[in-house]
């Protein structure tokens, strides 16, 4: 037999190959992150544990029944107006002595809180509550607490608590992370997230 | 000068398209590298409340996903309209909450298990009492991180 040579493989279609398996990655590939309210659960304990006494007025209670209504300190409320109760609930600093809140700008009212440090809201909801509403108050309160570290982040070191926390979290800062990471603390030790949850209410 | 004027003649040259292929594959390897792919296929409803004091969920290796809503329209017939979990690709009953955070925790390393974070995909109509019962489950399985998925937008969409 005569001595062929194997005849060239026509690459002309290589590109259109590339190209499905292009698309088929463009349509699957999902480039966005979620984003959401990070919360941390309290761990389990056994039943008969008897929760601390807490004070009266520095427990700031936001109930939330089946219709999606609130009622925060006993009064009917609309979601619109939670934020500022609960920043000038936290903000109070009636305390006095050990007690007394150095930074605080409230009113200063005898029946609310002594200090953001003692500060507890507890949120109690209805289990026929709508996972939309929740969400809407846990954002109301967490924008509350994150109000006010944000004043005093601008006070005392010229920028905001959310900022600082963008900066600490991005790759990329060019600052010093363990001086950021020390602020943040402050902040977070001076005006802390005490969020209690009960049992939701059937 | 007559050097200058022979280039001026003659006409366009064709593009060459030999190097198409490899831009083209240069695009896909980004794609590929770059994909992830969706884990699962939602069996329920999904619509996402609105919030905007969010915090971003990297690292989609260290994410255990729980869904819950109302079973879409084609399961309907099955499953009914009351709202369910939804673990991997199948509806679970909260019991099986638990077992689904031991199974995932299992094949994660071990050095990163400290570092697991539960996303919440819950439907913004869903009850609080499933959602209750999913963060009892939750705490019992000492899977204390969690995150509520939002979209980001005007909290106040939510109540509309």
């Amino acid at each position: 037999m005569a001595k062929r040579s194997a005849p060239e493989v026509n690459a002309g279609s290589m590109a259109d190959i590339a190209f499905l398996l292009l698309i088929f990655f463009l349509v699957t590939t999902t480039i966005e992150t979620d984003s959401g309210i990070s919360r941390k659960l309290p761990p389990w304990q056994p039943e008969d544990v008897e929760p601390p006494v807490i004070k009266q007025r520095n427990i700031f209670t936001v109930l939330v029944n089946s219709n999606n209504q609130l009622l925060v300190e006993d009064e009917e409320m609309e979601l619109s107006e939670l934020r500022e109760a609960a920043v000038e609930f936290l903000d109070n600093g009636a305390g006095t002595g050990d007690e007394a809140c150095s930074f605080c700008q409230g009113a200063k009212d005898p029946n609310s809180s002594v200090n953001p440090q003692k500060a507890i809201i507890s949120l109690v909801n209805n289990r026929g509550t709508e996972y939309g509403t929740y969400i809407a108050v846990q954002n109301e309160l967490v924008a509350a607490y994150n109000q006010l570290r944000d004043r005093e982040a601008q006070r005392m070191y010229g920028m905001t608590f959310t900022q600082m926390e963008k900066n600490y979290n991005d790759p990329n800062y060019n600052g010093d992370k363990d001086a950021l990471k020390e602020k943040i603390d402050v902040i977070t030790d001076m005006i802390p997230q005490k969020l209690s949850e009960a049992e939701p209410t059937s | 000068m007559s050097k200058f004027k022979k280039k001026k003649s003659g006409d366009l040259p064709a593009i060459s398209t030999a190097s198409l292929p490899d831009i083209v594959f240069m695009l896909l390897f980004f794609f590929m590298v770059a994909t992830v792919m969706r884990q699962n296929t939602l069996m329920v409803e999904n619509k996402l409340p609105f919030a905007d004091q969010v915090e971003k969920l990297d690292k989609k290796d260290l994410i255990m996903y729980i869904y819950a809503g109302k079973p879409s329209q084609r399961y309907r017939a099955q499953y009914g309209n009351e709202a369910r979990i939804q673990l991997n690709d199948k509806f679970a009953s909260v019991e099986e909450v638990q077992q689904f955070i031991y199974s995932e925790r299992e094949s994660k390393r071990e050095e990163l298990i400290p570092y697991l974070t539960t996303a919440l995909k819950v439907d913004e109509e869903t009850n609080m009492g499933l959602v209750s019962d999913i963060k009892q489950e939750l705490r019992k399985a000492e899977a204390l991180k969690i995150n509520y998925t939002t979209v980001v937008g005007d909290a106040m969409q939510n109540v509309e």
